[in-house]
C-alpha cells in the first residue's frame, strides 16, 4: 500500500500537463468489470438455466478482487483469504507494475537476444511457441510482499494486504537455455540483463546460472496466454527468485560479463541490515507460510475450525508446517496437500478444537533444505526493523473472545 | 528409432555451431529419455533469424558501472535545474524533496550512518544510498518522466544527472558530466553494499 500511484494521482499530477499518453494506454475494461446481476428463481430445478457463453464469469454472489484498483505503480493484492488449494485464478493473480499495464500486438512483438554471443538473435511470439515447451508450477512472490505486516501492523490487516503478492499456477514456455545455445553464449558472459518492452523498460540483472538451470521465457499461465498484466504476450520467469527479476513484456536479453546495477537492483530490491551495510542480489525468496483461514476480518464460532494456509520455499519443496495455537508455546506438524512441488505453494490443514478463549495461531514453515521460518523476534534482531524485502518471519493471529480474528500476536 | 537419430544429428550440429566446452553442456542433451521430445530434435538456426545491427542500436539502451553504454554528451548543473524544474518538479517537488509516493531524490541524511536497516524512519535518495552514478542516466533515460519515457535527449539527461549529483552534494556545481565524467563519479553509499550470503539450511541471515 506504501507505494503506489493512483491513477487519480497522476492525472491530477502529470498526465493532464503532458497529454495523458500513458493513461490513454490503460486497459480500463479489467477495473471497471462488475459481474452481472443474475435473476435468481425461486427454484433453479424448475426453469431451464441459462446459455453456453464464450467466457464465463464469476458467480455475482462471489466477491473475490485484488485491491487496490487503478494503480500504474504499485501493487495489487491477490485476495488469498478468499482463495483454497494452492492455484491462483489468472484473474485474481497479484499485480505489481512500474508504469502500468503495456499493451503489445503479439504480431509485432520480438525477443532479442545478444551482448556476448556468437549470432545475436530475434524470435517472434510464433517462434518461441515452435520451440519444444515445458509446463511447471510454481510460485511467484514479490520481494516486497509483508511490507505491510511488518512495517506497520495494524490489527485490520487482512491476509491479502499481508502476504496477497505472491500467487502460484502453471508456467509454460521455452527454456531460456534453448534460446542462448541457438544465439551461442561467448565465453566471458558470466550474467544476463532482461528487460521489459513497458514504459518502465525495466531491466535486471541475472547470473548466467540462472538461465542454463531454470529460467523460462513464458507465453502462458493455467492453460491460457499470459494475461496482460502477468506480462502478455511473454515475460521472463526465474523460478523461486523474486518476482520483480521475471521481466514481464521481455523484450531483450542481453549477455553481459558484469552487473549492470540498474535502479532496481540498487535503489530498489536491497536489503539494509543492521550492521550498516544492504543485501544485493538477495534472489531467492526465503522459506514463508501464513495462515489465510481463519484471519481478519472473519469471525469464529466455538468448536470445530480448520486452521488453513500456505507454504512455499524459493530453495524447493516445503518439508513441514507447525502450527501452534498457543503463540507459540507449542507447535504440531499440520497436514501438507499432495502433491508437494518444489517451489510452489503449499496448502496446509491443521483442524482444532477452539473453546472460545483469547489464542494466538501462527503457522512455521520449514523447506527441504532444512531452513525454519524464523520468528518476529529474531527477524527483527537479525534483518532490522528499517529493512526492505524479503520479510518472511512468522505470522500470527489473534482469535479474540468475541470471535473477531485480528493480525498480530495481541495479548 | 528416428526420433533417436534426429536427435543426435542435432546435437552434432549444437556442437558444432557453439564451438567450446564452455557453451556445450552435454547433460542438457541427455536429459531426454523416455521418448521424451528434446532440444536436439530442432536443429539449431531453424527458428528465429539474426538481428539487425539497427534493431539492436535501437534498443541496446543499458549503461553499466564501466560507462559502457553511455552517449556522446555533456550536462551541468544550471542546465539541468532549469531541466528538473520543467519536467521533473511536478512529482519529485522543486528541491527534489519528493511527493506523495513519488520519491525524494536530494539528501544525504543519515550522511556517513548508513542506519537504514535500523532506522525504518529514514528515507532513501540518490545521495544517502544510489551506490553507482552510471545508474543514475541508465534509469533516467529509459525510464523518466512517468508520462513521458524516452523523451529526453542525451544532453538533457546528462544535464538532469548532473543537476541531481550537484544537488546531493557529490560533485561540484561547476562540474561537467559525459561519457567519461559520469562514471568516475564515486557516490558516497558505494561500498555499503554486500553479495547475498543467504544459503539455506538451518542458518537465518
Amino acid at each position: 500500500m506504501s507505494e503506489s500511484i493512483s491513477r487519480r494521482a497522476l492525472l491530477a499530477g502529470v498526465a493532464v500537463a503532458a497529454g495523458g499518453v500513458v493513461l490513454d494506454q490503460l486497459p480500463l475494461s479489467a477495473q471497471n468489470a462488475q459481474p452481472a446481476q443474475a435473476s435468481v428463481p425461486p427454484d433453479p430445478s424448475l426453469v431451464p438455466g441459462g446459455p453456453t457463453t464464450p467466457v464465463s464469469a464469476r458467480s455475482p454472489f462471489e466477491s473475490a478482487v485484488r485491491t487496490p484498483a487503478g494503480v500504474i505503480t504499485g501493487p495489487a493484492y491477490s485476495p488469498i483469504h478468499q482463495l483454497t488449494g494452492t492455484i491462483t485464478p489468472s484473474d485474481l493473480m497479484f499485480e505489481r507494475h512500474h508504469a502500468g499495464v503495456a499493451v503489445i500486438d503479439p504480431a509485432k512483438y520480438k525477443l532479442l537476444v545478444h551482448g556476448l554471443v556468437d549470432r545475436p538473435m530475434v524470435f517472434t511470439l510464433d517462434d518461441l511457441r515452435r520451440f519444444p515447451s515445458v509446463s511447471r508450477v510454481h510460485f511467484l512472490e514479490c520481494s516486497g510482499n509483508g511490507r505491510n505486516g511488518y512495517r506497520d501492523p495494524k490489527p485490520e490487516l487482512t491476509a491479502q494486504l499481508v502476504d496477497g503478492l505472491t500467487s502460484n499456477g502453471e508456467w509454460t514456455g521455452v527454456p531460456l537455455a534453448t534460446l542462448l545455445r541457438e544465439v551461442g553464449v561467448k565465453r566471458g558472459a558470466t550474467w544476463f540483463l532482461g528487460e521489459g518492452g513497458d514504459a518502465s523498460k525495466l531491466s535486471r540483472s541475472i547470473p548466467i546460472e540462472k538461465a542454463w538451470d531454470d529460467a523460462l521465457v513464458a507465453y502462458a499461465f493455467n492453460g491460457e496466454p499470459l494475461r496482460p498484466a502477468n506480462g502478455y504476450p511473454a515475460r521472463l520467469f526465474l523460478p523461486g527468485f523474486e518476482a520483480n527479476t521475471s521481466i514481464k513484456w521481455l523484450r531483450r536479453i542481453k549477455l553481459i560479463d558484469q552487473p549492470n546495477m540498474s535502479r532496481d537492483e540498487t535503489a530498489k530490491y536491497t536489503d539494509p541490515l543492521p550492521d550498516g551495510t544492504a543485501r544485493q542480489f538477495s534472489f531467492v525468496m526465503d522459506a514463508k507460510s501464513i495462515i489465510t483461514q481463519p484471519s481478519y476480518p472473519a469471525r469464529v464460532a466455538p468448536g470445530w475450525i480448520e486452521i488453513s494456509g500456505l507454504a512455499w520455499s524459493g530453495r524447493g519443496k516445503i518439508a513441514r508446517v507447525e502450527v501452534s495455537t498457543d503463540g507459540g508455546a507449542h507447535w504440531t506438524d499440520a497436514a501438507l496437500q499432495d502433491p508437494v512441488l518444489s517451489r510452489a505453494h503449499t496448502r496446509f490443514r491443521f483442524p482444532w478444537r477452539w473453546n472460545g478463549k483469547p489464542a494466538v495461531i501462527m503457522s512455521r514453515a520449514t523447506d527441504e533444505t532444512g531452513y525454519v521460518q524464523p520468528t518476529l523476534e529474531v527477524f527483527q534482531a537479525t534483518r532490522g526493523r528499517g529493512t526492505d524485502f524479503h520479510f518472511n518471519h512468522i505470522r500470527a493471529w489473534t482469535l479474540r473472545g468475541d470471535g473477531t480474528v485480528v493480525y498480530g500476536a495481541r495479548a | 528409432m528416428t526420433v533417436r537419430i534426429v536427435g543426435l544429428v542435432g546435437a552434432l550440429v549444437f556442437a558444432t555451431a557453439c564451438g567450446g566446452a564452455d557453451t556445450a553442456r552435454s547433460d542438457d542433451r541427455v536429459a531426454h529419455s523416455s521418448g521424451q521430445l528434446a532440444r536436439g530434435d530442432v536443429p539449431l538456426g531453424t527458428i528465429g533469424r539474426v538481428a539487425t545491427a539497427a534493431e539492436i542500436q535501437a534498443w541496446d539502451i543499458d549503461v553499466n558501472p564501466t560507462g559502457h553504454g553511455l552517449p556522446i554528451g555533456r550536462g551541468t548543473h544550471d542546465s539541468g535545474a532549469q531541466l528538473f524544474a520543467a519536467k521533473c518538479a511536478v512529482c519529485h517537488g522543486a528541491r527534489g524533496e519528493g511527493m506523495a509516493i513519488y520519491p525524494k531524490l536530494i539528501g544525504r541524511e543519515p550522511h556517513d550512518d548508513f542506519a537504514f536497516g535500523r532506522d525504518p524512519k529514514l528515507v532513501k535518495t540518490i545521495g544517502n544510498y544510489w551506490p553507482y552514478s552510471t545508474t543514475l542516466f541508465d534509469y533516467v533515460r529509459r525510464a523518466m518522466p512517468l508520462n513521458a519515457p524516452g523523451s529526453l535527449s542525451s544532453n538533457e539527461v546528462y544535464n538532469l544527472v548532473a543537476f541531481l549529483l550537484a544537488e546531493n552534494g557529490i560533485i561540484a556545481r561547476d562540474s561537467v558530466i559525459d561519457q567519461r565524467t559520469l562514471p568516475a563519479v564515486r557516490m558516497p553509499a558505494r561500498k555499503r553494499f554486500v553479495r547475498d550470503d543467504r544459503t539455506g539450511g538451518s542458518a537465518f541471515r
